[in-house]
């Protein structure tokens, strides 16, 4: 059984307008995904800015209330769950952001910082939480003379492993990382990324990784999905999404990696445009849309759900993009 | 004369480049030399604190002023040295024959002030130029630079504008007065990789339209292999190597490089192993080593005199230039 099932997931904005700021029109930040995240595994989430990656992920830890569908974690359904209900689920669903320097308290100490979720979830006495701080410090690669500076004294990386160390604390299940490495320079940027490795076969966590540098996603999923507009376009293991991409989307992502071998330059498809609004998102498939296909007039009305096409390869099945 | 090129637009010498802070003088640029070959692109890498900006600053002199100042060496800009030139002078130059575009769009521009006046600033502060003149002029370069009906975007603030479009307003900016040397510092971080390869076929295409030089300043490895043709390796306000990208990508000396290059994620890595990375981070410049500066991070042994001594920067291979310290490039 997958640890967090995400079923026909809806997240609406409300766009207000007029004199009375009533709600003229909706934002579909997420229209209708479906995903599952298995016990130790890690699955990515890619697409461009303002494609609803973070709105789902900030869902999933029910930071924000689902406006449809439905999202259950070990087996408990969380969609509607109220502040109480959610207290023992906050302890196993975990969240770690792209900008540590934001997401730190800058008047905490990161003691403070460590300590505050052992308070909030009411664990362990006062001399059990200090060893648990020392031994978390330990485990990120950070010194114990840490505990007692703040963060602004720390570079981006050690920051990050701050915001690490908060998020596996309470010995979580699953952990949302949004971009966790996107603010990092390259080399730093592996140190972390090899701390998130060895903390998940230690720990056994499962991660939903959100991030739009590509090859970063590859090498940490099992599992990939590809997000445009609010919907998932592709699914697939890992690999075979960067072996042998069957939607447009995905193709285009990957083109656009830029390959640092100045041997390999080549000539490339770019993808023009950006990303529209989800506020009046196209009919059919939206991708198509953008990319002005001739055939995107036969997806305007016909079914989109994901489609099987090779064990665990799923496509959004549109004939513009899958052709 | 050391890497002087026949044909290079900018020629900088022993750049020394220093803070003055409460703590005293911190030297961020310390000894940097390269050149520009004409009309050719070249990259400056290395990680954040490792001086990259401040070489660009000090070459347009937009160092924060009092406390940024250059204490040696010289910039050659087709010949003038720019450390030295009157400020009058270098106000002519910036903007007209040196251009900057800079990392966040969305701070660079002016948030209350159109698209066209910002524009249209950029002319008028080099020529006079009657107003049908500069709105027909600043329309064409957002024609140029790929903005869809600039007729109607010339009207708007940047704020209306998606992160890529901001960034292209900012390249038609620079590129407006035509100038020979664009100085692009990170322009493309803050960018989705679609959008950034869309920018830097963009500033390739006018290179080649406009026949200009660019130092293109990242961090990501990528983006030098996809665009430079020569690369400069920056750590810790020294030039550690420099090479042709060719060269450098497939024969790097300096074990820096070495270990950026390694710790790039590549997409025929084996999924979920460990990522070779380099220990540690930039040593903040409040105390650097005089000799060998990653001496630390590199995990190779280095004796008392590396420590001590400035490694030398010698030609290693023809055009292939290398911090000469014996452990970091055996």
């Amino acid at each position: 059984m997958s640890l967090l099932s995400i079923q026909n997931l809806k997240m609406y904005f409300p766009v207000r307008g007029g004199v009375l700021m009533r709600s003229v029109a909706s934002c579909k930040a997420v229209d209708g995904i479906s995903l599952d995240v298995a016990k130790g595994e890690t699955v990515g989430l890619v697409g461009e800015s303002g494609c609803g990656k973070t709105t789902l992920g900030k869902a999933i830890v029910r930071l924000l209330k689902p406006t449809e569908g439905s999202i259950s974690f070990d087996g408990q359904d969380i969609t509607h769950a109220g502040h109480h209900a959610l207290r023992p689920m906050r302890r196993h669903v975990q969240m770690i952001f792209q900008d540590p320097a934001e997401s730190l308290n800058p008047r905490h100490t990161v003691r403070d910082i460590l300590e505050e979720p052992f308070i909030v979830q009411k664990i362990g006495s006062k001399a059990e939480r200090q060893t648990w701080i020392a031994e978390l410090l330990d485990k990120v690669g950070l010194s114990s003379s840490a505990a007692d500076r703040f963060p602004f004294e720390f570079s981006g990386g050690q920051r990050q492993r701050i915001g690490i160390a908060r998020a596996i604390a309470l010995k979580p299940k699953l952990i949302v990382c949004d971009e966790p490495v996107s603010a990092l320079d390259v080399s730093v940027q592996s140190q972390v990324l090899n701390l998130l490795l060895e903390l998940q076969k230690e720990m056994g966590l499962s991660y939903l990784f959100i991030a739009h540098g590509l090859n970063v996603v590859k090498h940490m999923s099992d599992r990939v999905a590809v997000m445009y507009l609010g919907k998932i376009m592709e699914l697939a293991p890992a690999g075979e999404l960067y072996h042998n991409p069957r939607h447009a989307y995905s193709k285009a992502l990957l083109d656009a990696i830029p390959v640092p071998d100045p041997a390999l330059r080549r000539p490339r498809q770019l993808l023009q445009g950006d990303v529209p609004s989800p506020i009046n998102p196209p009919e059919g498939c939206a991708f198509g849309h953008r990319m002005n296909h001739p055939r995107w007039k036969e997806s305007v009305g016909m079914d989109l759900t994901l489609k099987e096409v090779a064990p665990g390869h799923w496509v959004q099945p549109c004939p513009c993009c899958t052709s | 004369m050391m890497m002087s090129t026949p044909d290079s637009i900018l020629e900088v010498r022993d750049l020394v480049t220093a803070f003055d802070t409460d703590a005293g003088r911190m030297t961020a640029v310390d000894g940097v030399s390269f050149s520009v070959p004409r009309g050719k692109t070249l990259g400056i890498v290395g990680e954040s604190g490792c001086g990259k900006s401040v070489t660009a600053f000090s070459i347009t002199r937009l160092l924060p002023q009092p406390h940024g100042q250059i204490l040696g060496g010289s910039i050659r800009f087709e010949g003038k040295d720019l450390v030295t030139l009157p400020l009058a002078e270098m106000q002519a130059l910036r903007g007209s024959a040196i251009s900057m575009i800079f990392q966040e769009p969305m701070t660079a521009l002016n948030p209350v002030q159109t698209v066209g006046r910002q524009l249209g600033e950029a002319i008028l502060l080099h020529e006079k130029c009657s107003r049908q003149a500069v709105l027909s002029r600043s329309i064409e370069m957002l024609q140029r630079v790929r903005i869809p009906a600039p007729e109607t975007r010339i009207h708007e603030y940047p704020h209306q504008l998606s992160g890529g479009m901001r960034q292209r307003v900012m390249i038609a900016m620079a590129l407006i007065n035509k100038p020979r040397l664009l100085i692009a510092d990170e322009p493309t971080t803050a960018l989705d990789v679609t959008v950034q390869a869309q920018i830097l076929a963009l500033i390739s295409d006018l290179q080649k339209e406009m026949g200009m030089s660019v130092i293109l300043i990242t961090h990501d490895l990528g983006v030098i292999a996809e665009t430079c043709d020569e690369v400069i390796v920056m750590y810790a306000g020294r030039v550690v190597e420099r090479a042709s990208v060719y060269d450098l990508f497939a024969r790097p000396r300096h074990a820096y490089t070495r270990g950026l290059l390694a710790s790039i994620p590549r997409l025929d890595h084996l999924p979920k192993t460990r990522l070779p990375a380099i220990p540690g981070n930039v040593p903040s410049i409040e105390n650097l080593l005089p000799g060998c500066r990653f001496a630390e991070r590199s995990g190779l042994p280095h004796s008392p005199e590396q420590l001590r001594i400035r490694p030398t920067f010698i030609e290693a291979a023809p055009g292939h230039w290398v911090e000469n310290c014996p452990a970091c490039t055996a």
